[in-house]
């Protein structure tokens, strides 16, 4: 078993930009300014990762404050005074990855795959000031287990930051379209 | 065909003391059995009275496979009526929950109602001069249930016209329920943060039986409560650094079996259990602060520490509803067949006590009883595996041994080691008892 990354570990690409330089420390760095298709080259490799089971990838596209963050009801606000399907930090999101390296995850000694059938993200902001770039991908999730398969669709949305040289996300919020419904286990990541 | 129906012999022959019979999960005529007698002659959960907090408000669930709605009368309490037109059947409501104003109107005809059933208006009402209508079943409106009991928000109801009282049914088990609501400043309960709702492709009896299934968690959820204490304890966090909620909640499910052993469970007649008799997986969770403080002004020191230090895991009230008074959840069963049944996980707002508090209960929810949840999927895995498993032949039966005493064959009643299987053979000896025409009539 891959011994877990420490999560706390500094990690060069956490560093912020400009760190040393007096304020605002946040100047925008219009040179590293991402364009429209390497933010949705980003949404479509960080689905890919997850179909191709690369997780220990995919976790570290996610900045170290950064939430995965499924709703349970439709328009329901941040924050934790609704139950989620997911509300995962990095912490989570490393408990789960973790585990399903594990024999012992029964639920997955027949494993589930998956597949995102995404449509192409549209980019809804590219605020260089804020460093915060947000994409809207409506999308089909299929996650099968043998005989089993279940389908559901839905609207991802990606805000993402740039941290270093690198894009992170700092929030993946997963509107699914029956959010409501008694929904039988889903195992990997929609 | 006919195995079991008409047939109350064959039927009580597949309990016994220290085992049942693998069709008690499998076999569709028992499901329908089930739904016919025991899910009638007992007390069924169907809802919290916060949920319909104004007249007119009400929540449409099922008891059974029966639908059903709790609606909240213009006198103040609440009523449970059948979810079903006197006329031709219609379903009336079909939201979840909303508010009917001060009638029930059925979609199809038109027929309307009060609150409590009775017809208000029907359109055209001179078609049914010189009719039968108003002396049939149709003429009495919409069906009420008229054994019905709010106990401290809780509502219950059992569809049976003859069986046992509400008290005698549940005695003292219901300390569970108190506790829970005690532990309010405010002495009440509000649903709050949503429902999640789980659909599990196995038998109803397999999560109820697990509740106080103490010999499980270090096996099943050794994946996920292990890997959170490896990933946690690779963090080389100071030995008394405070842990995330989520560590803290997740890490005792991995507990060893001395520690549920010592637990303890409680047994009460009729099939209803809690174990942490003595401690459980919540003992340990960090104090909230301005919490502790309300619940000494509301209640004084000494009472406020007897109602927090009694830190109780899961409670059974069989057959539907479970509970942890602790964090304030509850999770209900509703069967939909022999192998199908919706987990309902329920989370409560402590009125008068601090927001961190549901916020700890709804982790909690999310953490183990979601559709997402890495404990939930090996506990569904595990209760799936049995109903395949069953399909076997070879061994008919489910035993049930564990710590299996002949003297329980008088009163089950008591409290016994946490790692019995005596909660199981509790529930199965009620459920033979429930599972004849009405039982306990005369309680
Ligand atoms: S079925 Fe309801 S009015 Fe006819
Ligand atoms: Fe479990």
């Amino acid at each position: 078993m891959n011994s877990p990354k420490s999560i706390n570990a500094p990690d060069p690409t956490n560093a912020p930009r400009l760190r040393n330089l007096p304020e605002p420390m946040s100047a925008p760095d219009l040179m590293n300014a991402p364009t429209p298709e390497e933010l949705v080259q980003f949404v479509y490799n960080e689905a890919r990762l997850i179909d191709e089971k690369r997780l220990d990838d995919w976790y570290e596209l996610f900045a170290p404050d950064a939430l995965y963050w499924m709703p349970l009801t439709r328009g329901q606000p941040e924050g934790e005074g609704h139950t989620s399907l997911f509300y995962e930090d990095k912490l989570l999101l490393k408990v789960r990855i973790e585990r399903l390296k594990r024999p012992q995850s029964y639920s997955q000694n027949q494993p589930s795959f998956c597949q995102h059938v995404l449509q192409r993200p549209e980019v809804l902001s590219l605020d260089i000031e804020a460093n915060e770039f947000i994409l809207r991908t409506p999308f089909l999730y299929a996650e099968s287990r043998l005989d089993d398969q279940l389908v559901l669709a839905g609207v991802a949305r990606h805000h993402l930051t740039r941290i270093g040289e690198h894009l992170r996300i700092k929030l993946k919020k997963i509107e699914l379209l029956n959010c409501d419904a008694a929904l039988p286990s889903i195992q990997l990541f929609p | 065909m006919g195995e079991y129906i008409d047939n109350p012999g064959a039927v009580q022959s597949l309990v016994r003391p220290d085992a049942v019979h693998r069709d008690l999960y499998i076999d569709d005529e028992l499901f329908a059995l089930e739904m016919r007698h025991l899910w009638r002659n007992t007390w069924i959960y169907v809802g919290h009275d916060s949920q319909v907090p104004k007249a007119g408000d009400y929540f449409t669930t099922q008891i059974g496979l029966e639908p059903v709605i709790l609606v909240r009368d213009p006198d103040g309490g609440v009523n449970v009526l059948m979810n079903r037109c006197a006329h031709k059947g219609t379903r009336l409501l079909s939201a979840q929950s909303g508010n009917c104003g001060s009638a029930i109107r059925c979609p199809y005809h038109g027929w309307t109602y009060h609150l409590n059933g009775a017809i208000r208006a029907i359109p055209v009402r001179q078609g049914y001069e010189g009719t039968a209508v108003m002396e049939s079943d149709a003429g009495r409106g919409v069906v009420r249930l008229r054994h019905v009991e709010n106990y401290r928000g809780f509502v219950f109801a059992r569809l049976a016209d003859e069986g046992m009282g509400f008290r005698d049914y549940f005695g003292d088990s219901l300390t569970s329920i108190d506790n829970m609501v005690d532990r309010a400043p405010a002495g009440r309960l509000e649903v709050a943060g949503g429902v999640l709702r789980y659909l599990h492709n196995c038998n109803w009896k397999m999560f109820v039986e697990n509740l106080n299934d103490a010999m499980h968690p270090m096996i099943a959820h050794e994946s996920s409560a292990g890997t959170a204490k490896a990933v946690w304890e690779s963090l080389n966090m100071p030995e008394d650094a405070p842990k995330p909620m989520v560590v803290e909640q997740l890490l005792p499910f991995v507990s060893n079996y001395r520690f549920f052993d010592n637990m303890g469970v409680k047994i009460y007649d009729n099939g209803h259990s809690y174990s942490g008799v003595n401690f459980s997986i919540h003992s340990k969770y960090s104090s909230i602060g301005p919490y502790e403080q309300a619940m000494i002004d509301a209640y004084g020191e000494e009472r406020a520490q007897a109602i927090l230090g009694e830190v109780r895991h899961n409670t059974v009230y069989y057959p539907s509803l479970t509970i942890k008074g602790a964090i304030q959840s509850i999770r209900v069963a509703r069967p939909l067949a022999a192998d199908k049944t919706v987990l309902e996980s329920w989370t409560f707002r402590l009125v008068g006590a601090p927001e961190e508090l549901l916020q700890r209960t709804l982790t909690y929810s999310r953490l183990i009883n979601a559709p997402t949840s890495i404990v939930g999927h090996d506990d569904l895995h595990c209760y799936r595996s049995i109903q395949e498993g069953l399909a076997a032949s070879g061994n008919d039966w489910v035993s049930l041994h564990r710590d299996y005493d002949s003297a329980e064959e008088g009163a089950i009643a008591g409290t016994y080691n946490g790692l019995s299987e005596v909660s199981m053979r509790g529930q199965f000896r009620a459920w033979r008892k429930f599972m004849v025409p009405d039982a306990g009539a005369g309680g």
